[in-house]
């Protein structure tokens, strides 16, 4: 009688939860970037893609990885996750990135 | 270049609890914060601890902005999207003042706690990112580097409370990096609702509130656990999971709150409710086996910084306050006796620890972290098991009860098989006595 019923999340659109967010954008100025490209095209799992919070890592077309900061939550979890040590990591400059108004 | 008796790196609890503490010691307090204005990047559940605070500031409760005050504990066994075992304390007593907890929201708490170290005397610089230490010839620290023009600034004593990423403190080498095995990712939303609305879903009235710590397989597996507070007039709900967990699997962290959201027990609590904001922090919980060295000549780490998080009991802005307090105290002792900010001086700071509960929790759930690490069964079968066995005892259907006793146990044993069980129950008594 035990049920393991076989049950998966379905997508969530992480963007629209980020719209409700205040950000003062650094523009032109990304505080996190990848260090090398090929190293993410030869990534298999690519960790950043599933565990970063805002979706800022995406697989691009060419099987390599896109990274846009603008959503960024400020964590540090893309930094940790990458074995490859391949992400260049820093908060934004003083007063720029996430504006938390509840926090 | 100016020079101050003390930098404070970051504005946070542990932050404003010492430079509150040094500014009121007589201390010239220099705290840089790199948010707009504090708060701005500060993510919690969140519970105020008053007994961390009110050591510090005796009457806070007069003016800071507090939501409510708990009144109910609960704490919920969740499966994935069916069912939800759960233990209720409620007690009038903690509905009698002075309160022991309160909900909080830490954008305005933080910006309240400012304002107050403000007023003690400290010189607040906010928009101010600290990119590294100054260090002299000897290696003592004698200052911050921050990313302005000319941002230089010298110090007697560094202390740094710059949050969870620890980036000063490892970039100049002062601690080891931290490690993803003694990371949690939480992630969180903040809810609105009607005032009258909340307290009828909730059970309460006048300025009571309820927490939910919630564990079990709403985190798929993972080690993790979930919590939704009341405030005033929102809810704040989330769930979180350690980095190891997270990065093997393919649910992202914004589904595992989806799936929370949407769980039948929790779906009619939140219904209708006004999404305001989403939020993201890490949580060190490697505990007492992952302190860095907590100081050195001309530094001291504090708070999230240095790992001070009781996981198990889900505190941390207690230990963070705590923490910044005896650094701060240890300090005013030396500017009085006139001694340097040298390592062995220093040392003090550590001692008041040790003496306190912040050293004796950490010792106490020691090997916790590395339980729910290597023994995924606590976190994932047994709530599981324990949720199976409640359905079928209260399912009414002709069946005698002794012969449904007989098979729960049964599936204990074919899920587990006794002497697992005795290892666990022996393994669960270690890493908790």
């Amino acid at each position: 009688m035990t049920s393991a019923v076989e049950f998966t999340l379905p997508a969530v659109n992480v963007e629209e939860k980020l719209f409700q967010n205040r950000y003062r954008i650094d523009a032109g100025r990304p505080h996190i970037k990848v260090r090398n490209a090929d190293t993410c095209t030869n990534c298999e799992l690519k960790p950043c893609t599933v565990c970063c919070p805002a979706g800022c890592w995406r697989v691009d077309t060419d099987g390599g990885i896109e990274l846009v900061v603008d959503g960024c939550l400020e964590c540090g979890t893309c930094r940790l996750v990458c074995d490859e040590a391949n992400v260049d990591w820093n908060y934004p400059r003083g007063g720029f990135g996430i504006l938390f108004k509840f926090g | 270049m100016e020079q101050f008796d003390v930098i404070v790196v970051g504005a946070g609890p542990a932050g404003n609890a010492a430079a509150y503490t040094l500014a009121k010691g007589g201390l010239n307090v220099l705290q840089l914060e790199r948010g707009e204005s504090p708060g701005t990047k500060n993510v919690q559940g969140a519970i105020l601890y008053a007994d961390a605070l009110e050591k510090i500031i005796p009457d806070f409760r007069d003016s800071a902005p507090l939501e409510r005050h708990v009144a109910e504990q609960r704490m919920w066994l969740m499966d994935e999207n069916q069912s939800c075992t759960g233990v209720s304390y409620r007690d009038a007593r903690f509905s009698q003042e002075p309160f022991n907890r309160y909900t909080i929201i830490r954008a305005r708490f933080d910006r309240w706690f400012s304002e107050q170290v403000k007023a003690a005397g400290a010189l607040v610089v906010c928009e101010t990112t600290v990119t590294g230490l100054l260090r002299n010839d000897a290696g003592k620290v004698i200052g911050v580097r921050t990313e302005r023009e000319q941002g230089d600034i010298l110090a007697g004593c560094v202390i740094l409370a710059d949050g969870a990423n620890a980036l000063v403190g490892s970039r100049a080498g002062l601690r080891p990096e931290i490690d993803a095995r003694n990371m949690a990712l939480a992630v969180k939303e903040v809810l609105f609702l009607p005032k009258e609305t909340l307290e009828a879903r909730f059970n309460i009235g006048g300025k009571q509130g309820v927490v939910i710590e919630i564990a079990g397989n709403i985190t798929h597996g993972m080690a993790g656990t979930g919590f939704l507070y009341t405030n005033k007039d929102s809810i704040a709900i989330g769930i979180g999971c350690m980095l190891t967990d997270l990065k093997r699997q393919q649910l992202t962290p914004g589904q595992l709150l989806e799936g929370l959201k949407q769980h039948p027990a929790v779906a009619p609590l939140i219904d209708g409710a006004e999404m305001k904001e989403y939020s993201a922090h890490l949580i060190p919980e490697g505990g007492y086996k992952a302190l860095p060295q907590l100081v050195g000549d001309g530094w001291m780490i504090v708070g999230d910084s240095a790992g001070f998080v009781n996981a198990v009991h889900r505190e941390g802005s207690n230990l963070a306050m705590t923490s910044g307090r005896f650094a701060a105290e240890c300090l005013i002792d030396l500017h009085q006796a006139g001694k340097p900010a040298t390592a062995a001086n220093l040392s003090g700071y550590k001692q008041r620890l040790d003496d306190s509960f912040v050293m004796a929790d950490l010792k106490k759930y020691q090997h916790v972290p590395d339980l729910l690490n290597d023994q995924p069964q606590f976190l994932g079968l047994y709530p599981r098991l324990v949720g199976d066995a409640a359905r079928q005892m209260l399912v009414v259907d002709g069946e005698p009860k002794r012969a449904k006793q007989q098979r729960i146990m049964a599936q204990f044993r074919d899920k587990r098989s006794l002497l697992g069980l005795l290892g666990d129950a022996y393994r669960f008594w270690r890493a908790f006595r």
